[in-house]
């Protein structure tokens, strides 16, 4: 069973004291020392930091793919390190959409195939989620190359075909490692605009983890991370990191 | 269900992958059935002269006797001792052995001689080509079988009336039979017991075996029992001696050391290909995977759409090499060294069943990584 939601709604995630290391004994390193950040719906937060600094693993424990020790971590108010199995998975399927570096999609389907997995994934039926990923793709500019297969599109996109599957089973959250890592300045900056244009709602969340400083203008809120350490959040485009 | 539909996707899309797989269950499938038929096949032949005296249902002969190619003589009189046990409907005397046969123009060859019976023609050719089996009763007649004419006169059309000779003897070839195959590429010959103790040289004792059949209500093998307590000669029912016969060759010679080298060896190496390729295609899907689990699909669906894919490889596979393998025996019924093999729903069977294992194996060596397979494996660039 999911637990009841408890927090206001107007929080997306919100981490506290959140620890994590990897290894054991002798060759154990914590990577996140005592995580607390909010990230509130309707934004856009950027998780920004050098490489190594934890980024990647508090994106995955935000996404319920990764456990953690010491902390909370709850999202739209459930407490994810409460989820077990297969309540987890069933949370993740129905509250997160994903969006990956290397875009990880299936190269045996067709744009509007790879969009509509995470309905197929829940059990809609194929041409009911096919006819939903196509809406959404025409909506993100893809809308003659819906038959296309992944490697008959150009990185930008197969990334925005990746947006239309992180968006098109409506999830509360929406996670975005490195979106525009494998992009040219210009695809990237395409790909962003879209992103925010498509993904922020009122009552959604987005994090991006992202290196790319040509596309912190895009944030509503900028979390930089140092050593495992939350070390400055700029919530507004003035305060932003340069 | 709709996984399904992604899982043949992916499996479908990768076609090299693919058609390797199903290349590779078709090829073991293929090397597996086709192999063992043959050696099934091979085995049957060794018998087929004892299954082709379809009268009898018991065969007696000297204790000594392993199988039905090493006949030794025994003595006329035996035909009467058997013939006086009880429960013995009838029985007859029939000579076997090899013989040379000269044709016109001096070619010798060697040939299966088959003496039968001359009063009931017990043992005679079922099927005929050319001619009929009461004609055996003309003086000096032989019925020769359709491979032993083309053998020695290759290229001619079956004809009645040719003459050969046989231990200085002149004979009438008056039929053209299509027995079952025998195991050697002798021909076959069939003439009347008489006759054939005049066509081959010998002493006294010429008599190869005695057919028999046990009377109605008798069982064959109560019956070639009593004969072996009365007589102390050696009594078989038909299926005892075809099965002893078969293991005399299993046995006595390599051919099922060869035949199983190559059946094994189709299995490892369908067995290697399918697992590798197989492993390799899910490997490779890794990434795939991961996304999938990292988007909320849960391990059992993500099993569900292995297997699947295991199966229809192992299905398709299979179906075409077994289908080859079928096809293989139809194109050569005809083609006189290969009539009459073909594939038992028994080896068909088996063959399922070591292709199961096979796909068994490979899904399970690859599932077990999907299965522990990190979700987080999809933020590592």
């Amino acid at each position: 069973m999911i637990p009841h939601t408890l927090s206001p709604p107007a929080l997306a995630v919100r981490c506290a004291g959140v620890v994590k290391s990897f290894g054991t004994d002798e060759t154990l390193v914590r990577v996140l020392h005592g995580i607390d950040l909010d990230i509130p719906a309707g934004e856009l937060t950027m998780l920004v930091g050098p490489s190594g600094c934890g980024k990647t693993t508090l994106l995955s424990i935000i996404a319920g793919i990764l456990s953690f020790e010491e902390g909370e971590a709850s999202i739209f108010g459930t407490p994810i390190h409460s989820l077990k199995g297969a309540d987890l998975v069933r949370f993740r399927r129905q509250t997160l959409g994903f969006i990956f570096q290397q875009y990880n999609l299936l190269p045996a389907l067709s744009a509007s195939e790879n969009a509509a997995v995470p309905l197929l994934a829940a059990g809609v039926g194929r041409v009911t989620a096919i006819r939903r990923a196509e809406e959404l793709l025409a909506q993100l500019g893809l809308g003659a190359h819906l038959k296309k297969l992944p490697n008959q599109l150009s990185g930008g996109q197969q990334q925005r075909v990746a947006i239309a599957r992180a968006l098109v089973h409506n999830p509360k959250l929406v996670v975005c490692d490195e979106p525009t890592a494998a992009l040219d300045a210009q695809s990237g900056q395409t790909v962003m605009a879209l992103l925010r244009d498509a993904a922020l709602a009122p009552d959604r969340g987005v994090i991006v983890v992202t290196h790319d400083n040509r596309i912190y203008s895009y944030a509503d809120r900028i979390a930089e991370m140092s050593d495992g350490r939350i070390t400055r959040v700029a919530r507004t485009p003035a305060q932003k990191v340069a | 269900m709709a996984m399904a539909w992604v899982a043949l996707q992916m499996l479908y899309g990768d076609r090299a992958k693919y058609f390797g797989l199903v290349f590779g269950v078709m090829f073991a499938t293929l090397l597996m059935a086709q192999q063992t038929s043959i050696f099934v096949g091979l085995m049957a032949r060794t018998a087929n002269q004892i299954t082709d005296v379809r009268e009898a249902n018991v065969w007696v002969m000297d204790p000594r006797v392993r199988y039905v190619d090493e006949p030794e003589p025994m003595p006329a009189t035996d035909l009467d001792r058997v013939r006086s046990v009880d429960g013995i409907a009838w029985a007859v005397p029939m000579y076997k052995g090899l013989t040379n046969v000269r044709a016109p123009g001096g070619v010798l060859n060697q040939v299966f001689l088959l003496g039968i019976d001359d009063a009931s023609l017990v043992g005679a050719p079922k099927t005929m080509l050319l001619g009929s089996v009461e004609d055996l009763r003309l003086p000096d007649a032989i019925i020769i079988d359709r491979a032993g004419f083309e053998f020695i006169w290759p290229g001619e059309a079956l004809e009645l009336g040719r003459r050969v000779e046989m231990n200085d003897r002149t004979a009438v070839i008056v039929g053209i039979s299509e027995p079952a195959p025998p195991f050697t590429t002798f021909p076959i010959v069939h003439t009347r017991y008489t006759n054939a103790l005049r066509f081959t040289p010998g002493g006294r004792n010429r008599m190869s075996y005695v057919v028999a059949r046990a009377e109605d209500g008798q069982a064959p093998e109560a019956v070639a029992r009593h004969i072996e307590a009365t007589t102390g000669l050696q009594a078989r029912t038909t299926t005892e001696f075809q099965w002893q016969t078969i293991q005399y060759y299993l046995q006595r010679t390599g051919i099922p050391v060869n035949f199983g080298i190559t059946v094994t060896l189709g299995f490892i190496v369908g067995a290697a290909i399918v697992g590798q390729t197989f492993y390799i295609f899910v490997v490779e899907n890794m990434k795939q995977f991961g996304a999938l689990k990292a988007i909320g699909v849960t391990n059992t669906t993500l099993a569900g759409m292995v297997l699947l894919q295991g199966s229809v490889v192992a299905l398709v596979g299979y179906g075409l090499g077994v289908g080859l393998s079928a096809g293989f025996f139809v194109a050569t019924a005809n083609v006189t060294a290969l009539r009459g093999f073909y594939m038992p729903w028994q080896i068909m069977i088996g063959t399922a069943g070591a292709v199961l294992a096979i796909m068994v194996v490979s899904i399970f060596a690859s599932l077990r990584r999907v299965m522990v397979l990190d979700p987080a494996i999809v933020f590592r660039g």
